[in-house]
């Protein structure tokens, strides 16, 4: 009986220890959801929205670029793509295969497509081709029944109308790569693209715009159940240019038209607003922000005119004989010699033991400096040079513009090179010769410019001794107003336009062949022209080969500088032809016939209608930003 | 010592009316909370619709409800004296099932009666209580602190939990190991005895585990660390964390839950159903089934106090215990304390067998309760 009593007790005990672990141990249970929802609860919270939420960027529209006119060069396009998604086709394979049968897909699309499908949940449409023309969605739509699960998407890609015309000035768009600075969100957005060189990358931040957001909620396998919040952003400003796309398309013509290679510029004197900027040959930026094949970029960097490099700031060449203009002005200004300086020009001059040559081999006689510039004679500019001596010439050249960048905004631009004694020393190691200073003062040896400081150099003289600077934004009236002068005498300018004026509008001067007089305006400019190959003593003495003897890469480079009208200028014109073979030949015609095209087009100076040339450019329908 | 006649002279009989009227009113509302409380997040993970959950939980419960009302009207002596025969039907429908599942080539817990199916293992936590209790009942505490006195018993554990490991449900044979512990230990085993086996038990662990299916490794390796795999094995306790602790004090609102709608939380119409809750009511709600359970338990143990059989009392207690570990288990699981071991919460979580087991627990508890005047013999 005490037995079965203490059994009771025990039981009774026993029973209370466990019942006591078991109240305890639910307490553990009510701290650990203590714990988890209100200690931690803000972690939680966010967690559980991050899982919800799905932020995508919306990527704005790129503002476009229009021409000084209104007229667009960069838009952007629409877009077609075909784009499959898995879960709505009953067979997969079975779809792409009649797929392929409207439109071929190569076999590193297929595989792209593949592995795409693989790593994606089966709700999100994977692109199959874009960049469908009208056409090919035509067939896509019309074969429809065939192809379950395949659906046409637009998106927007950058377009350039006039292609490789513009491309050296807007350059092109592509996809982020690794090397840029990743400091805007939309950079990382697959497919993303933005400007690379030219003025969409000069102007990209304002073009970019700012993305916007699109906040849905998702379940776990990723699909949208509904959208919470959505934030346009700020589509990407226009920008208007200085160009006329008119003279843009003349210029680069008249360089595809005899295939040259080279560059042109034509500034505003009184502004140094570019309204054409061309290098040929070019190429089509409208490949690179479609992206570009193996094979095309192969042809571009293979070809020896080289399409790629912007030969208007990268390119430095001599200036050959359009540099006589500096040397003109600055033994003007320092008394070297006087207008009515006569030197003698014999074809040839010795200085110590070497002999300086004239182009023209039976010399022109007695000659001032109007009629040197007119005939471009050599003898007189190394007289010149000998009295004057480098540093007065290097101090002239740089005030017009030469031997430093222009910093027009493109990169890869050149300084050129206006050498100087001290420049010498410190680049060879040894004083300056007399004899460089000979050459220097025809524009050979040392000296390098680019075609832009060229043309900057004869906007300033036309002008009249303002300080402009080449830009592709449009000056304000106050930045107008306020553009510095040269501190140089205008007679002795008028005296070098006087020049310029006999080399192109007097019977047998260099440029004689390519004066116009459109209703009495008339043009004037100075030839160069540049040896890339040394002529030597022997070619000398027995016949200096012609030009068209020699093969392309040996021929001289063709320069031209010259402004229009001549009497009140208004337009500077600089044009390098690569191997044209002589400034006279190759670019004083181009030169001519680009000054000739924007004294036709500005009715300001004439009053004259120009008849209407301008075809409307067929291209896709543009989206224009709203503002 | 109990003589015979004793039992035969106590023997009061009561009406079924006053049985109706001694049953414990607090103790059925409690239950009829948590089923509601079921009802309710069925109703929720069903995003705001009756079907396909929340109508058959209702049914069950009201068909459950049947059969504990009908098991508490019965005679307390007759579960004393089919316990063994119950214990032993249970034990074979689990052979049988461990026999079909093998000519059937996967695992297999469950028997097809046509309208129901039945689960042996949930009638054998059942069942190893009556028949425990029935033992110890007619054992003296001489023989319970005997080596010998609880070979039979810990045999009687053991050779079932042992079929439902193998089934494999670790859950459930952990459910009968731990539930038949608790008998031993409040009937006044030694508690040497459970250092010894607990000992031996840790040093078999490294044996055991050899044992363990992939899965089961899976499920530990993955509650020690979370994140190992977070979206694999881990992804269920992780995303169970943010549903409850995003719910906060007073949870997101009815079927708004972020985690359970949006399909984040797993299972969150049986094993996670807690989480959901959680998360939609917050703490508030999560502390108020946590007590309701508590009380439902804590009733179980006065009814155990107020018995006048030693078997009552331990069947009370015994189901007590099954119906602790269930709570303990599930909650402890989704909240990240223990290893994720398929235990769902009874009368909460969509499942008809364990609705069907808990509901006979509860008939049996509250026949212990209006049965507590009546001795029973040793016999």
């Amino acid at each position: 009986m005490n037995r079965d009593n203490d059994k009771g007790k025990v039981l009774i005990n026993r029973s209370l220890m466990v019942g006591v672990g078991k109240f305890f141990l639910l307490l553990c249970i009510i701290f650990r959801l203590y714990y988890l929802q209100v200690y931690q609860a803000d972690k939680y919270k966010t967690l559980a929205d991050e899982n919800r939420i799905s932020t995508r960027l919306l990527v704005p529209p790129r503002g476009l670029i229009y021409d000084r006119n209104g007229e667009v060069i960069a838009t952007n396009r629409q877009n077609f793509q075909a784009l499959i998604v898995a879960e709505q086709t009953p067979n997969l394979q079975e779809t792409l295969d009649a797929f392929k049968k409207i439109m071929p897909l190569s076999e590193a699309e297929e595989q792209r497509i593949k592995k795409d499908l693989k790593s994606n949940k089966s709700f999100v449409p994977i692109k199959i081709k874009d960049n469908l023309s009208w056409e090919e969605v035509a067939k896509i739509q019309l074969n429809a029944p065939d192809l379950p699960g395949i659906i046409i998407d637009e998106g927007l890609s950058r377009y350039y109308p006039y292609g490789e015309k513009m491309a050296h000035v807007l350059g092109y768009v592509a996809a982020v790569s690794e090397k840029d600075v990743k400091d805007d969100p939309l950079l990382e957005v697959p497919g993303f693209k933005i400007g690379k060189s030219g003025i969409e990358k000069l102007f990209e931040k304002k073009l970019r715009g700012k993305g916007g957001n699109l906040k849905s909620e998702v379940n776990a396998y990723g699909r949208v159940m509904k959208e919470i919040e959505k934030n346009e952003g700020v589509p990407g400003e226009r920008v208007d240019l200085t160009l006329d796309v008119r003279l843009q398309e003349k210029a680069y013509d008249l360089f595809t038209e005899k295939d040259h290679s080279g560059a042109a510029i034509l500034l505003d004197v009184h502004t140094g607003e570019i309204l054409a900027f061309v290098s040929a040959p070019s190429f089509d930026p409208n490949v690179f922000s479609q992206g570009i094949s193996n094979a095309q970029w192969k042809e571009l960097i293979s070809n020896e005119k080289n399409p790629l490099s912007n030969k208007a700031i990268s390119g430095q060449y001599s200036p050959g004989s359009t540099f006589k203009i500096i040397t003109a002005l600055a033994a003007l200004e320092a008394g070297a010699i006087k207008p009515d300086t006569r030197f003698f020009c014999a074809a040839k001059m010795t200085l110590g033991t070497h002999a300086f040559h004239c182009w023209k081999r039976i010399g022109h006689g007695y000659l001032n400096v109007v009629e040197a510039l007119k005939n471009s004679c050599d003898i007189f500019f190394y007289e010149t040079a000998l009295r004057l001596g480098i540093e007065k010439i290097a101090d002239m050249a740089r005030r017009f513009g030469l031997g430093s960048k222009i910093n027009v905004g493109l990169e890869n631009e050149k300084a050129g090179l206006i050498p100087d004694k001290a420049w010498k020393l410190k680049r060879f190691g040894e004083p300056w010769q007399q004899g460089e200073s000979l050459i220097s003062g025809i524009g050979q040896g040392y000296i390098l410019t680019t075609p832009l400081q060229l043309a900057t150099m004869v906007a300033r003289v036309a002008n009249g001794g303002y300080e402009v600077t080449p830009t592709f934004s449009k000056l304000t009236n106050y930045e107008k107003k306020h553009i510095k002068k040269i501190n140089v005498n205008p007679n002795y300018l008028d005296m070098i336009k006087e020049g310029m004026y006999e080399v192109v509008n007097i019977p047998g001067a260099t440029a004689y062949g390519s004066r116009f007089d459109y209703h009495g305006i008339k043009m004037a400019g100075k030839t160069g022209s540049t040896q890339v190959r040394r002529i030597t003593m022997k070619e000398r003495q027995t016949r200096i080969l012609k030009q068209e003897e020699l093969p392309w890469k040996y021929r001289d480079h063709g320069v031209f500088v010259g402004y229009a009208p001549a009497d009140n200028p208004k337009y500077a014109v600089a044009v390098l032809v690569e191997h044209g073979g002589g400034g006279s030949k190759a670019a004083a015609p181009i030169a001519s016939k680009i000054l000739l095209e924007a004294v036709k087009l500005d009715t300001s100076l004439h009053g004259i209608q120009p008849e209407k040339v301008m075809t409307p450019l067929k291209f896709g329908t543009e989206v224009v930003p709203s503002e | 010592m109990y003589k015979f006649y004793e039992t035969t002279i106590k023997t009061q009989s009561m009406s079924l009316t006053e049985k109706f009227f001694n049953l414990n009113f607090m103790y059925i509302l409690f239950i009829s909370l948590m089923a509601a409380t079921g009802v309710t997040m069925l109703y929720s993970a069903a995003n705001g619709s009756w079907s396909p959950w929340a109508f058959n939980h209702l049914i069950r419960f009201a068909f459950g409800f049947c059969i504990m009302i009908a098991l508490a009207m019965l005679d307390i002596r007759l579960f004393m004296r089919y316990a063994y025969l119950f214990y032993f039907a249970s034990l074979f429908l689990l052979i049988v099932v461990e026999v079909e599942g093998h000519i059937g080539m996967g695992a297999q817990r469950w028997i097809n009666l046509g309208i129901i199916k039945i689960q042996p293992s949930e009638l054998m936590k059942i069942a190893l209580v009556l028949a425990l209790a029935r033992y110890f009942h007619t054992s003296s505490l001489q023989s319970i602190e005997s080596i010998r006195g609880i070979i039979p018993p810990a045999l009687m554990t053991l050779c079932p939990a042992f079929l439902v490991m193998i089934q494999p449900d670790l859950g459930t044979a952990l459910m009968l190991l731990f539930t038949a512990g608790m008998i031993f230990f409040v009937v006044g085993v030694q508690i040497w005895k459970f250092a010894v086996v607990i000992i031996g038990g840790l040093l078999a662990l490294p044996i055991a585990w050899q044992f363990l299916h992939g899965y089961q490794k899976n499920r530990i390796l993955t509650f020690l660390d979370p994140e190992r795999d977070p979206l694999g094995a881990g992804y269920h306790i992780i995303q169970s964390k943010i549903a409850l602790g995003s719910g906060g004090v007073f949870g997101k609102g009815f079927l708004k839950g972020t985690q359970s709608h949006l399909n984040f939380l797993p299972e969150k119409h049986t094993d996670f159903i807690f989480t959901m809750l959680s998360e939609e009511f917050g703490m508030v709600g999560a502390v108020f089934v946590v007590i309701v359970n508590f009380l439902i338990i804590a009733y179980t143990y006065s009814f155990a106090m107020k018995s006048n059989s030693y078997f009552g009392k331990l069947v009370a207690i015994g189901l007590a215990c099954n119906y602790f570990l269930y709570i303990f288990i599930n909650i402890s699981m989704v909240l990240g304390m223990l290893p994720v071991v398929g235990i769902p919460l009874p009368l909460i979580s969509y499942g008809g067998t364990v609705m069907l087991s808990v509901m006979s627990s509860f008939g049996i508890i509250l026949c212990v309760y209006i049965n507590r005047n009546i001795n029973i013999g040793k016999d």
